[in-house]
This record gives structure tokens, C-alpha cells and sequence, in this order.
């Protein structure tokens, strides 16, 4: 384990307040899906799960067909798709329109791709302002930190640390109660959306056959950030395309309900292209960037690659006996809990924190309660697996380094060498055979054996050539 | 361009070709209760008022919106089925815009925004809102309050029957937005505030 990762771990581990914070908020959110799934509420829960998952995986095993489709309807209603491999790419292509538009204000609505690639520090550096509009994201940002829950960004700040933070960056009175902190932040983002050049927005779904992106939120602002501003940026991980949008009507009903127990979020919007003719409203310009970021490198495994079918409901994060105790923070990347410990190694490589995927009791709460049936605790144990064998691998590795080593060593002394050279040359059978694989037992063991085996060298001549130079 | 890089990636890693057919999707899975209208009145108003919005019904709109908006700034919506109730023409209420400027800085004062609705959701309490020249997208989101009014015809059961009946919303519109009672928020510990962005009250009047 990094020392890092363990000490984020006690860190959390021996702060009380943090402890009862995430313990309750996730306890909550835990409590309201299961009301929300029951039986008696929601029958076919069970059949949903199964044609979400089923849907997912068709798509994934033809996402080019899909991204293709979905690129061909987008820019049929006057949009724009645009692909991008890395946050640099992103950053580029933003800020490339931003200039072009004379841009400085961005408002954006709350999206974990854009975190993924540190999108407003990069943007920050070049001088524009993105503002994150959600008010956990808000608060979040405001503190110059991380999401600490896919869904609950700003679940590890009290009523008075948000205080604190408003105090500090919004230079406003010191205000205690939570609905008059709502009220601050609404006036300020108010007049943020109303100014702004650009928005920037997430998704949850890119429709293929609409050319749409469908945002599902409980605040507004991402209506807002997709309304107001003229211009209109989606950035999406390429994994989220669906077929149709009539597949929302399953994806929908179990999203709400996995993320926070509501049977729909407040707002769900499904936007296609900028306004058309007649519109009153909406914007001028609609852009989709695809992102992949790493994504290509979980498809060829065809069982890890359900990574790519989670919709961010966080639902896994409250079930997790280890997420409710180490928190959001204590995860190496944006994103936490089983689903973070999935995807985190497959994204940046085992090697990155090969603890994670130990960091589980794999009681599989996580994949019961998956939407979409991610086999979780399965990846976790794929993933186990793989960081032993990349473990081996480096072991492998330094007994070859050190064995090099020594022969460097002994290349660069002459005398040494020659020595090295005649003993050798005496250990070679009479009868001019294979005689490097035959070492005599003290050197004929385990890695050496197994490094012989398939090398050998040519029978020595009877005078070496240093001896013979010495000799002309 | 990294489009061709990444759609080559792909198809390498799940092994496909350029151009190449999809398999058959799973058949879409769409199954729509029969309800009648009653039931979905009911099932609208419960579930309205659960998330703290309110519903009626009424053969009256246009007095029930009067005294609601009494003294208070109002902006309207072009749906023609407005102006049949008689409220666009109710007093304070402000209607016809077509100018998205003129729109932003109305909806930005006003205290109420007034809208019809494409169609509602009996089994969620939503309501559907098409953008068009008729419905703008911020009336029902800049202003604190909110109320639609709503012709009973147009309740459908859910999700499942308006995915029957628009297959594919953006051949209609570039924006469909359900929206399921007011603006929430929980993200300061996990305390229940109305109205963080969009309307904190909402009032769904079925006719």
C-alpha cells in the first residue's frame, strides 16, 4: 500500500465528525433505494436490471457502430461532435472556442468526465473562468477540492465549513443556516448563468438514434447551463451511447432511484442539437466532445470491459462497507468506492495504487446493487489477479537487472574478465557439446536453470583471442 | 484529429470492422398499464404533493391562476391553450414573447412563469415539456414559482406510454425536458432545500 493511500485512510479513519457524516449520508441514500426498488413499488426492478445490462453490453460491442450513429444524428440537427483522446485534447478544443467566441466566463453543470481530466484548472490556467454551478460541486470548487461522492460531491463538508468557505471566497456575512447558504449561492450562480459565454455540461446518456444528450439532475442548473449561454459543450466518456431513446424509459426509471431513491430526478432533459427555427430560447451552437481518456484500454477484455456499462449512481459507494469507513478522498483518482477501485486500475494501470483492488471484504454488496449488473466483486478479483502477476513480473525483472549488473561489472574489468574467461573455458565438456545448460549444482538452480534453458553458447576455442593477441 | 485514432482503437478492441452492421439490439422493452383517467389524476396529485408541489384539478384555470398570481409579476407562455383558458390575458401576466433577449430578461423578474404542457407523467407526477415557439424553455426555470396548466387528456400513464407516443423526441424538438416536482437540493448534509436553481413551488393544474 502507498503510503499516501494508508495515510488519507487513517486520516479519515480517526476523524469523528467525517465518520458520522459519510456513515449517515450514505446510510440515507442507501436506505431510500431500497425503499424505492421494493417490490410492491417497483415490480420488475429485477427485469429492468437485466435489460440495462443487456443494453449495455450490446452497446459496448458495437460502440463504433453507436458513436457513428450518434455522431450522424447530431450533426444532421446542426451540431457538432468532436473526439478526444486526453484532457489536453478537451482543453485545446474549448479553449480554442473560447478565443474564437471571445469567451472568458464558463458556467458548468456537474460532470465527473471533466474531472477526470482536470478540465477547470486547465482552463483556469489560461485565463478563463469555469464556474462549477451545482451547489456540492460549488462548494467543492470553492474549496479548491474533489468530488468526494459521484452524487454527493460535498458530502463531507458541514453547514459550517460551507460558512467557512463563503466567508472566505464569497466574502458574504457568516451564515449558519443551510436554506439562507442556498439562497447565497443561488443569487451568486444567478447572475453567473445569466453572464456566462459558454456552458458546459456532463451526460448520462448519449442518444444514438436521437443525436441527444440526456442530463438528469435535481437542481436546475444544468438546464440552465445548457439554456442560457449561447454556446453549449457536452463532454462525455464514449461508453455512454444507448441505441434509442426509447431505452430510457428502462435506464431512467432505475437511475433516480439507484442514485437517491427519487422515482425520477427533478429534471431530466434530453437535448438535440441548438434551438431550431422558431425556438424561442436554447442555444446557438451544441457541441459533444467524446472522450476517451483511457476507455479503449478496458474494451478488449471481454469481462473487465463491463466497467464501462456503470451509469455514476453511486449506489455501490453507500452499499460499501469500505467506502463507508475510508470515504471519497482516500481513493487514488475522482472516482471512489467499488466502482473507483474497478475502473481507477484499468484507467491509469495497476501499478498506479495496486492496494485498491485489495481494499474490499468482497461481500458483494456492490454488485447487488448495481443497476446494470456490473459483476464487481468479479473485476476485483480479476484485478487482484492481474497485480500479482504484473508483481511477478517486476520480481522477474530484478533478478535479471541484478544479474546484468554483474556482467556489466565484470565487462568493464580486463583482468577479471580474462579470469572469468579461463575458469569458464575449463568447465567446458571435452567432447565440445552443449555444456552451458549443464552447469555443475551450485550454479544449476531454480532461475538460472530456468534462464538456461533456452540459451547456450558455442563450445570455447582452445586459446581465447586476448591470448592469442598477446602471442602474435 | 483523434476521431479515426479512437473509432480504429475500438473496433480493434472488440473486434469489428469500419462500416460493419450492428447486431440486433435487445428488443426495446415498453410496457404500458391501462389506467384510467381518474386513477391518473389521483396519481398525479399524490405524487405532486409528496415532493411538496402542489395539484388540482379544476374546470376553472384561469381563476384559480388569477388569484394565485395576484399582485405578482407573471410571464406566460405561447401555448395556444393559454390564451383559450384566458390567462394570458389575465392581469401582471406578460405573453407573445419571441425574442430570446426580450425572454431572459422577463423570466429574470418575474415571480411567476406560466406554462401549458406537451404532456404529464401519472405514475412520477412529471410534467413534459417540448421546446417550441409555443413553450420556451426558461418560463418554466428562471422564475421562483411555477404552475402549469395542463389539459387532463394529455396525462399519460409514464415513461413507458411517452416513449410509445414519441419514439424519438428530437425529430420534435431540440429539447424535452421532464421535470418531477421543484428544484431540490441535499448537498449540505443531506438537508432538503426547495428552489436552489429552478422554481421552488410548482402548481400543476389539470383541466
Amino acid at each position: 500500500m502507498s503510503a499516501e493511500f494508508d495515510q488519507k485512510i487513517h486520516t479519515t479513519l480517526s476523524d469523528a465528525n467525517l465518520q458520522l457524516a459519510i456513515y449517515t449520508a450514505t446510510g440515507r441514500l442507501k436506505e431510500k433505494r431500497v425503499e424505492s426498488v421494493a417490490p410492491g413499488v417497483l415490480p420488475d426492478y429485477q427485469e429492468l436490471r437485466a435489460q440495462a445490462h443487456a443494453i449495455k453490453k450490446h452497446s459496448i460491442e458495437n460502440l463504433d457502430h453507436y458513436l457513428e450513429e450518434f455522431e450522424r444524428n447530431v450533426e444532421a440537427r446542426g451540431g457538432k461532435v468532436v473526439y478526444c483522446k486526453d484532457g489536453t485534447e478537451v482543453a485545446d478544443f474549448v479553449l480554442g472556442l473560447a478565443k474564437e467566441r471571445g469567451a472568458r466566463l464558463i458556467v458548468k453543470s456537474k460532470s465527473m468526465t471533466t474531472e477526470e481530466v482536470d478540465l477547470n484548472e486547465r482552463l483556469e490556467h489560461h485565463g478563463l473562468e469555469p464556474v462549477e454551478t451545482d451547489l456540492g460541486e460549488y462548494i467543492v470548487q470553492l474549496a479548491h477540492e474533489r468530488p468526494y461522492h459521484i452524487v454527493a460531491p460535498a458530502l463531507h463538508k458541514t453547514r459550517y465549513d460551507v460558512a467557512e468557505i463563503f466567508t472566505r471566497r464569497l466574502h458574504v456575512a457568516n451564515e449558519i443556516v443551510i436554506e439562507k447558504q442556498t439562497a447565497i449561492a443561488r443569487s451568486v450562480l444567478r447572475q453567473k448563468f445569466l453572464a456566462a459565454d459558454i456552458g458546459i455540461s456532463g451526460a448520462n446518456f448519449l442518444v444514438a438514434d436521437s443525436g441527444a444528450v440526456v442530463i438528469v439532475e435535481n437542481e436546475g442548473n444544468a438546464r440552465l447551463t445548457t439554456t442560457a449561454p449561447k454556446v453549449h459543450i457536452t463532454v462525455a466518456g464514449i461508453e455512454k451511447v444507448i441505441p434509442r431513446a426509447q431505452d430510457l424509459a428502462t435506464f431512467l426509471k432505475l437511475l433516480a432511484r439507484s442514485a437517491t431513491g427519487q422515482l425520477l430526478s427533478v429534471y431530466t432533459s434530453l437535448l438535440a442539437g441548438p434551438r431550431r427555427p422558431g425556438e424561442i430560447d436554447g442555444p446557438d451552437e451544441f457541441y459533444v466532445v467524446l472522450l476517451d481518456n483511457g476507455r479503449t484500454k478496458l474494451l478488449p477484455d471481454r469481462s473487465k470491459r463491463q466497467s464501462l456499462y456503470c451509469i455514476r449512481c453511486g449506489a455501490c459507494l453507500n452499499a460499501c462497507p469500505v467506502y463507508r469507513k475510508i470515504g471519497g478522498h482516500s481513493f487514488p483518482w475522482v472516482y471512489s468506492g467499488p466502482i473507483g477501485a474497478i475502473i481507477t486500475p484499468q484507467f491509469m494501470g495497476v501499478a498506479h495504487e495496486p492496494s485498491l483492488p485489495f481494499a474490499s471484504s468482497l461481500c458483494g454488496a456492490c454488485g447487488e446493487v448495481c443497476p446494470v449488473k456490473i459483476d464487481i466483486p468479479k473485476i476485483l478479483l480479476e484485478l487482484r489477479s492481474d497485480v500479482k502477476k504484473s508483481e511477478t513480473r517486476e520480481k522477474q525483472n530484478r533478478l535479471e537487472r541484478l544479474a546484468f549488473r554483474v556482467f556489466a561489472w565484470l565487462m568493464t574489468h580486463p583482468r577479471l574478465y580474462e579470469l572469468a574467461g579461463r575458469m569458464g573455458a575449463g568447465m567446458a565438456p571435452a567432447d565440445g557439446g552443449s555444456w552451458i545448460r549443464n552447469l555443475p549444482s551450485p550454479m544449476n538452480i531454480g532461475p538460472v536453470r530456468a534462464w538456461l534453458s533456452q540459451r547456450d553458447l558455442p563450445p570455447p576455442p582452445a586459446q581465447s583471442f586476448r591470448e592469442m593477441w598477446r602471442r602474435r | 484529429m483523434s476521431r479515426d485514432n479512437i473509432l480504429h482503437r475500438i473496433r480493434t478492441a472488440i473486434g469489428r470492422s469500419a462500416g460493419q452492421a450492428a447486431a440486433d439490439p435487445p428488443p426495446v422493452r415498453l410496457r404500458i398499464p391501462e389506467v384510467d383517467m381518474e386513477s391518473r389524476i389521483a396519481s398525479m396529485i399524490a405524487r405532486i404533493e409528496a415532493l411538496a408541489g402542489k395539484a388540482c384539478r379544476s374546470a376553472e384555470p384561469c381563476a384559480l391562476v388569477a388569484a394565485a398570481i395576484a399582485g405578482k409579476k407573471a410571464v406566460a407562455s405561447n401555448a395556444p391553450y393559454l390564451s383559450e383558458c384566458g390567462i394570458t390575458a389575465l392581469p401582471g401576466v406578460r405573453s407573445g414573447i419571441t425574442d430570446r433577449d426580450e425572454l431572459r430578461e422577463v423570466c429574470a423578474a418575474a415571480d411567476v412563469g406560466i406554462t401549458s404542457a406537451d404532456y404529464a407523467l401519472a405514475d412520477t407526477g412529471s410534467l413534459v415539456m417540448l421546446s417550441s415557439p409555443q413553450e420556451a424553455r426558461l418560463i418554466s426555470l428562471l422564475p421562483p414559482s411555477h404552475i402549469a396548466v395542463v389539459p387532463r387528456e394529455r396525462i399519460l400513464t409514464g415513461l413507458d406510454e411517452l416513449f410509445t407516443v414519441l419514439p424519438n423526441p428530437a425529430v420534435r424538438t431540440s429539447s424535452m425536458v421532464l421535470i418531477t416536482g421543484p428544484s431540490r437540493t441535499a448537498d449540505i448534509e443531506q438537508i432538503l432545500v426547495r428552489g436552489v436553481h429552478g422554481p421552488g413551488q410548482i402548481t400543476v393544474i389539470m383541466v
